[in-house]
Formats: C-alpha cells, structure tokens, sequence
C-alpha cells in the first residue's frame, strides 16, 4: 500500500501535466482571433507526419529490361526442334499404285485386281453418260475455273448443279464447295461461334473435328451412337440453365460414320431436338445417294421431313464419283454461307467439268433407281459371307455399304493391330488379287474408335467377286490370326 | 504502299457513317414492323444470326450484290460470256436471264492462258478423263493413288528445284492441313500481317501460338524474332519448340512481292523455319516460270517447305507442298488431307503435268518462253499506262497482279457497272477482304491478252475511272508538257 501510493501519485502528476498541456491556452497563439489549443498543435503534427508519408514513393525493386547483350546470348543458346521426326526405320510407305479406273476391277502394281477400296457405292466410275458430259464441259471450259465464286468463278454448270441438287432433295437452294473434306469444316465455323454450346458424337471423323475446333464454341462429346447418352446429355446442357435459350445449340451427326460403318437413328435425334431446341447438323457424306428407297439420304430412310434437318452437309467423292461437296437447308442457312464461309469465299470454285459429272450422276440415278437395289442385295451377301471370318468380326450396321471389320481380340496395342491388319491386306493383294484396304489414321485425329478393314461395297461388284474376297479374307486371316482366335 | 489522302478519308468516313445510320434506321423500324407480326413456328431457338452480326451483309453488301457473283458461260479466258442478271427488288434477289454479254476478262486467275481448252493439254486431259475417269472416289493413301498422282509429284519437286513433294485435292485445304501437321501446341508461328485467310485458319487450327509482323517490314520481323525467343512461351518462359514464319510469294491484295532474301537471312541468323506461299507466283514470275525464288535469286534450298496452287498459273486445282524427303515422308504419315481427303482428280492431274511440260518446253515447242515473256510485257506496259493516266495502282514491276485504289463505298459499285456497261469484267473488293477504307479494284493480266485487248481495256477503264472520280494523281502526260513549257520560257 505504501509503495503504491507514490506511484499512483507520480502517475496522476503526469496525467495533470499532460492534460494542463493540452488544455493550456498557449498564451501567444491567437491566430486569427482563435484560441490554439494545445491539442490542435499535436493534432496539426500528426497529420503532417500522415502527409508526408504519403508523398514518399513506395518501395519497388527494381525492374531490369534484358539487355541487347542478353537477347543475343538466348537466341545464340536457342536450339529449335527439327521441322519433322526422323524417318523410322521400316516404316510401311509404298501406297499400291493404280493404273486405271477405280471401278470394281482395276490394275494394281501391273495386275487386275478386284477392287474394294474405292467408295463408288453406286459404280458410276466408268459410266459412259458421265464421261461423255464431262468431255463436252472440258472441251467449253477447260479445267480449272480460275477464280473464287466471287470473282468470274462461278460459271453456269454450278448454279445449274446447285439447283439440281436442291431440287433433288426437296430444299430450297444449295451450295456447292470445291473439296469434299472443306466442306464441313468451313459449314461448321460459320454456323458456330465463339460461346455457342456442340453436341457432338466422338466417333466423327477429322474434318468435322477440325471444324468444331476451328468454332471456339463450347464442344460436349456423347459415347458413339448412343441414344441414351445423347439425351443424358442434352438434359445435362439445358436443365436449370436459363442463359441456354439465348445461344445458339447444335448437334453434329455423320449419317454413316466412316470410321465405324454405324447408321444414325435419325428419327430418334429429331425427336431429342425438338424436345431441347437444337439444330441439327447432319453429314451425308457416304449415304448420299446410299440409303433411302430413290437414294435421296438419311432422312428417306427414316421417314423424316427433310425440312426438320437444319442443315445438311456431304462430300460427293463417294456414291456421286466426281469431287467437291455440297451443303443444303432453308434459304437463309444457305445464303449465309455464300458470305461467311471461308471454304467458299477464298477458295477457288469446283472444276466445272466435275460440276457437270455430279450433274449426270444425279439423272442417271432418277432414271436408273436400280442400281440402289443392286447395291443393297450386295451388301447383305457380303455380311452373309463374312459372318463367319475367323479372328474377324463385322460392326458395322447391316445397311451401310462400308463394311468394317474389326479383331475379335486385340493384339495388345494399336500399332500391334494396325501390323496384323496390314499384313492381312497385303497377303491378300499379293496372294488372291483383292484389293482392301485398313482404316489409316493421323496422329491429329481424337477419334477414339478401334481401326479395322474397311470394304466399299459397290454396286457394280458382281457375285463371283464378293465370293472372291470372302474366300481370300477367311484363308488369309485363319493363317496371320490364328495365335489370336 | 498506299497513299491515302485526307481529304479522301474524311469523305469515305462521311459515306460509311451515312450508310451505317441509314442501315441502323432500317433495322430499328423492321423491329417495328416485326414484332408486329405473328411469330413463325421457330420460336424458343436462338436466331442462326444475331442481329449484328450480318449487319454488315444485309444494309451495306446487298445493295451492291450485282457486283459481286457474276456467273459466266464459257471458259474462264481472255474474252467471257458474262450472263445478264436483273432484279426487281433493290438488288435483294438476283435473277438470271439467258442472255449474255461478250467481256474482256481482267479478274480471272489465268496468268500463263491455260484456262480454256489449249491445243497441247485437252487432248491429253480427255485421254487421261477416259482412261481413269472423273474422280478415283477413294483417298490417297488406299486406292486413289494413281499413276498420274506419283508421276506429278516428281515434276513438281523437279520444276520447283527440291527434293520430293506432295499433292493435295484443294489449295485452301493444303494450307489448313499442313500447317497443323507441322507444328503443334509449344510452337512458334510467325506470319505477315496480310496472309491468306487459308493460312490463318491453318495457324489457329495448329494449336501453336501466332504472332503477326507488319507486312514486308524486316526490320519488325526481327524484332518479333528477338523479343519472342529471349521470352519464351508466355507465362512458363520455357524456350519455344519451332518457330515458323511464314510469308506469300505474292500478295495477292497488293499486288508486291515479298522480300524473300532479307526473310531467309533472318530466318537463318535466329534459325527459324521458312513457309513460303507461292500460289500466285509459281508459274506466273521469273524467268523459267519457277516464281518468286527465280525472279529474286533464292536458292530453293535455302526455303524449308514451300507450297503452291496449281489453280492459277496451270488452269486446274489443288495445291501442293515441296520440302526435304524427311518432311515429305512426315507429312503423308500424318497430313490429314492426304489420309482422308478424296485424291485429286485424274483429269486435274494430267492438265497440270501437260502445263509444266508446256512451261519447261518439254512438249517440244517454246510456247512457255513465250507465254512467261508475254505476261511479263503486258503487266508492266498495262501497269506503266494505269499509272500515266493517274490512276493509283499498287504492286511492284513484274507482278501480273494490279490493284487500282477506289475508297469511297459509292465508287465500287459505280466503277464496276460502268465497266461492265462498256464490256469489261474487272473486279472490286471492298471489306472484309481489305480494310474498310480501302476498298480497290483488281486487274489480273494474262499471257493470253492481246496487245489490242490491253488497249482496249485501257481505254474502258479510263473512261470509267473518269466517271467515278478515281484518278487521284495528275495525269503524267500534263506534267511533262507543264515542264517543257517551263524549260522553253527558261
């Protein structure tokens, strides 16, 4: 207590001092006939203090550009890549040569072959009418037609073609490209911008893949012609997404897949598209002129108004034997293209000798719809023969004029199979002259799909010939496959 | 280079201000008049073009869309059929009528004259048609690899002085292809600021990063070389893999050469990868027809890969790539154009194989020496004419191709029905193709004109520009007699 007692007395002196300090009148400080206050001076310091401090520039280390000196050692160190791989030793790189038509028989390497490797569905390699119009057309325009659309390019065969076409399908207009692969990936580009959403199958092949990533717009894959993960995804994309009607939503399909022989069941896709309000975009490449009871496409084969299908798009190197592509739907999808397309802007316009073979190719299969029956009848014989090819089993649907073939077993590796399918197309080209050939792949597709056999099945193949290969495929995959059965 | 006056800009300024506001009013009262009218039954789906997007398509092109298009009914030659087409509702829709009108043809790509039927290449053209006929239906690397393709492939490395090459079905798809084939993501593209729209997409669809320098300006593509290699890629600074420039023989817009030279030994110094684009030079420039290496004296093995069209100078189509046996090999394993494209046609082939034949004299006559000489006379004498005249042509000595400057957005439908009234074809680009204020004119000169044609077309296009208002400089023969009189009353 007695200790205390000094301290408090000390502390409460100081306490008095300081507060007499503050309130103490500075007896000369009337400024202005105010009264300075002793606080106001502490006050006043204080915020000169925060002032001050304020003003000095913070603290940062400094920056230090690369010198000239610098920027010539790291290019003098840079060392690029060279431009490609080295060649690997062994690699397989000798495509047979043919030396004539790719009808069903052809001269491969010097000898007749009977040829499965060309996608003429419909055999109109050969076909005198087409050859005859295609004549008359060199002898008028020549070659080339030497300039975009734009610009003197577009010459009287395309727009009769384009107009031959539409009609055929029963659209209003369409469009014709100069290459069958630029065809879809210029269509999808201009459709599809950056923000739009895709639904696309994985088994698509290159072309649409380059296109959908050429769009920038958002890209979900359902599993391969799978109608269940189809519409899981589509409920996925749109429930409870309010902003999803206000952008633009497509799904892409191929009608027949080329790299796996399956049909799309259409009539089940529009059904979908309806339901979620989407727009469909459809590649007819290989059942143009294929399926349906007149070849008009996927849409005849399932009953299906063609004007449901926003747009469709097809390569014609396949049932129509010419070149290029065409694209079709309703006016505005069309005339939209004629501006925004790069495929079709700055790209020179189709050979109008081709122009005018697609057109011949399109009469003679209104006048000849027999050919489609032809072609059918074959297919079903070729999946009757091959049912029961040893090692080697059909996936692809019965109706479609690419028949694949894929390993019961796999070897173990992709590049282990691609070997086994090779040597199997090799032995029977040299062994039984048959020409197959297997489905190549480049190290830019993602396509996920197992390689196999492809046989084009065409309508000008005969039966001695399925019978031909049949009897080659089955002795040559018994003897290359039999570690794998 | 272009030479914009002010007064020119401010008044094409004025002319797209004017014509977009009118396009606006024109929207906004459809909107008016729309949303006044039943809705059609494809409601709940987004429009497949917004608004604004084709803004540009629907207020400002369409009115001029007659000059754009025009088909024809013969060949692609010196003299075309232009077909008359009429309209009777403000250029909205296009008919055709059966009539056509006989025109000098100074838009079509046909520098050497192969466009129509010549006497060496369409015999061999339908010979080759009948035995292999129109299309092989299969890709190059099944069945559709003839004998034609490989034969093909071996004059064109030998005409373009490399290794080996490959042929592609289309030009545009040959730059989209190879490109990605080539360099991926980690890599380095590098290209002129006025490249092809083909070699643009093919950049954006390799995956590799892309830097653009000013066009023929050296001294930037340094620049860009040096700044890009010491920063590596961005964010991680890890050195890149590759990087690529890529530049074109001749522009095509513009009408210039590129400097190749001061571009190799750049390239060589920071030891990138050159691509050079020859589609409008291969064929059509250098004393043997070889293009822009032969005019300029490059040594072909000094540029890695090298890529040309055969749609121009040959009369067909498709493209083709020329580089090292290495890169070629590459390429067929992995170009996707090669693996899945239909192989080019047989016909196409043949024509190509007969116009380098023709070109290197190998057909027994001097119809090619001939021909080079002759395109190369006629561009720089219709080039040294336009320019008296004063007109303002762009492009350098010895390029067939010949921008004429128009900018205001009336002049481009004025200049083009007025020459068309007087029987010639020639063709105007305006945005997107060019920038939106300088909008030109485009001759392409070929072997297969005439002295006569020339003068002729001369004349059109001076009445023509006269009309249109284009000759932005004093007509030179003015200026000469204005000197003369100075030095007489010296």
């Amino acid at each position: 207590m007695d200790m205390a007692l000094p301290v408090v007395n000390a502390t409460s002196a100081v306490l008095a001092r300081v507060s007499a300090a503050f309130n103490a009148p500075l007896a000369r400080a009337v400024v202005f006939g105010v009264h300075i206050d002793g606080h106001l001076v502490v006050e006043g310091l204080l915020i000169a203090v925060i002032v001050f401090q304020l003003t000095r520039k913070s603290y940062k280390p400094p920056k230090k550009p690369l010198t000239e000196k610098e920027i010539d050692e790291l290019c003098d160190d840079w060392k690029p890549e060279p431009l490609c791989p080295p060649i690997k030793e062994g690699a397989r790189i000798d495509t047979p040569m043919l030396e004539s038509a790719a009808g069903p028989h052809t001269i491969v390497d010097g000898k007749e072959v009977v040829n499965f490797a060309s996608a003429n569905y419909l055999g109109l390699i050969g076909n005198e009418k087409i050859i005859d119009s295609c004549v008359g057309s060199l002898e008028k325009y020549g070659v080339g037609s030497c300039g975009p659309r734009g610009f003197y390019g577009t010459i009287d065969v395309h727009l009769d073609c384009e107009a031959k076409i539409a009609k055929f399908l029963g659209t209003p207009d369409s469009i014709l490209y100069s290459y069958g692969i630029s065809t879809i990936f210029s269509v999808i580009p201009a459709f599809c911008k950056k923000g739009d959403i895709i639904v696309a199958d994985e088994g698509v092949h290159w072309a649409v893949q380059n296109g959908l990533h050429l769009s920038r717009s958002t890209v979900v894959y359902f599993k391969h012609n799978d109608m269940a993960s189809l519409a899981s995804t589509l409920e996925k994309l749109t429930r409870g997404n309010k902003r999803a009607e206000k952008i633009r939503r497509y799904i892409v399909v191929e009608s027949i897949y080329q790299n796996s022989g399956q049909i799309a069941p259409l009539d089940e896709i529009v059904r979908l598209k309806e339901k979620y309000r989407f727009r469909v975009i459809l590649e007819e490449s290989h059942s143009f002129g294929v399926l349906g009871k007149s070849g008009r496409g996927l849409a005849e084969h399932y009953g299906v108004p063609i004007e449901k299908i926003d747009i469709i798009t097809a390569g014609m190197g396949n049932a129509l034997a010419t070149d290029g592509g065409f694209c079709t739907g309703s006016v505005r999808v069309v005339d939209h293209q004629r501006l925004s397309s790069s495929g079709y802007v700055f790209s020179a316009s189709l050979p109008p000798y081709l122009a005018s073979a697609a057109i011949s190719a399109v009469n003679y299969l209104e006048e000849n719809p027999s050919i489609l029956s032809n072609l059918r009848s074959n297919i079903a014989l070729l999946h009757k023969e091959l049912s029961d090819t040893p090692g080697l089993e059909i996936s692809s649907h019965a109706l479609s004029p690419i028949v694949f073939l894929k390993l019961k077993k796999s070897a173990g590796s992709p590049t282990a199979d691609l070997d086994l399918l090779e040597t199997i197309a090799e032995r029977v080209l040299k062994e039984d002259s048959v020409f197959i050939v297997t489905s190549k792949k480049s190290n830019l597709d993602r396509c996920k799909l197992p390689i196999g056999i492809r046989l084009f099945v065409s309508a000008g193949h005969t039966e001695s010939d399925i019978s031909t290969l049949s009897k080659s495929l089955k002795r040559v995959s018994a003897s290359v496959l039999s570690d794998y059965f | 280079m272009v030479r914009l006056p002010y007064s020119t800009a401010l008044t094409t300024l004025f002319s797209y201000g004017l014509l977009f506001a009118f396009g606006h009013l024109r929207d906004f009262f459809r909107r008016i008049i729309d949303s006044r009218k039943p809705t059609t039954n494809l409601k709940d789906y987004a429009p497949i073009c917004l608004g604004h997007e084709d803004f540009y398509t629907r207020r400002l092109f369409n009115r001029v869309q007659d000059c754009c298009n025009r088909p024809i009914a013969s060949a692609p030659d010196a003299w075309i059929d232009v077909i008359e087409r009429y309209s009777n509702d403000g250029n909205k829709t296009i008919h055709r009528t059966s009539k056509t009108s006989r025109c000098l043809n100074l838009g079509s790509y046909n520098y050497l004259g192969f466009a129509a039927a010549d006497e060496y290449c369409t015999p061999r053209v339908i010979e080759s048609l009948k035995k292999y006929s129109a299309s092989t239906c299969s890709v190059r690397v099944d069945g559709g690899n003839t004998k034609l393709h490989i034969e093909l492939e071996e004059l064109v490395a030998r005409f373009v002085g490399k290794p080996a090459a490959i042929l592609l079905g289309m030009g545009y798809a040959t730059n989209s292809t190879i490109i990605p084939a080539l360099i991926g993501k980690g890599g380095l593209i590098i290209s002129d600021s006025l490249n092809h729209n083909s070699i643009v997409n093919g950049a954006r669809g390799s995956g590799a990063a892309v830097r653009v320098f000013q066009h023929n300006n050296i001294a930037h593509l340094e620049e860009v070389l040096r700044e890009q290699i010491a920063q590596g890629q961005p964010r991680t600074h890890r050195p890149w893999n590759k990087i690529i420039v890529i530049v074109e023989g001749i522009y095509s817009m513009e009408g210039e050469l590129c400097k190749l030279p001061e571009v190799i030994s750049v390239c060589k110094k920071y030891k990138a990868y050159t691509y050079l684009d020859e589609a409008h030079s291969i064929g059509a420039i250098g004393k043997s027809g070889r293009g822009v290496c032969d005019l300029l004296g490059v040594d072909p093995a000094d540029v890695d890969i090298m890529m040309g069209t055969f749609t121009k100078s040959f009369g067909s189509c498709g493209g083709y790539i020329a580089a090292s046996k290495e890169i070629i090999h590459h390429l067929k394993q992995t170009c996707p154009a090669h693996i899945y494209a239909t192989s080019m046609s047989p016909p196409a082939v043949q024509q190509v194989i007969s116009a380098i034949k023709v070109i290197l004299g190998e057909d027994g006559t001097n119809r090619g020496a001939k021909k080079l000489a002759q395109i190369r006379e006629n561009s720089n004498f219709f080039r040294s004419e336009l320019k008296k005249m004063g007109f303002e042509v762009l492009g350098d000595n010895d390029s067939p191709v010949m921008p004429i400057m128009l900018y205001n957005p009336a002049k481009i439908p004025s200049f083009s029905r007025e020459c068309l009234r007087l029987n010639v074809a020639a063709v105007v680009v305006a945005f997107p193709a060019t920038p939106l204020l300088l909008s030109r004119a485009r001759i392409c000169i070929s072997a297969s004109h005439t002295r006569e044609d020339l003068i002729k077309g001369l004349e059109v296009l001076s009445k023509a520009g006269d009309v249109s208002g284009i000759k932005y400089f004093p007509v030179e023969q003015e200026k000469t007699t204005a000197v003369e009189k100075l030095k007489k009353i010296q």
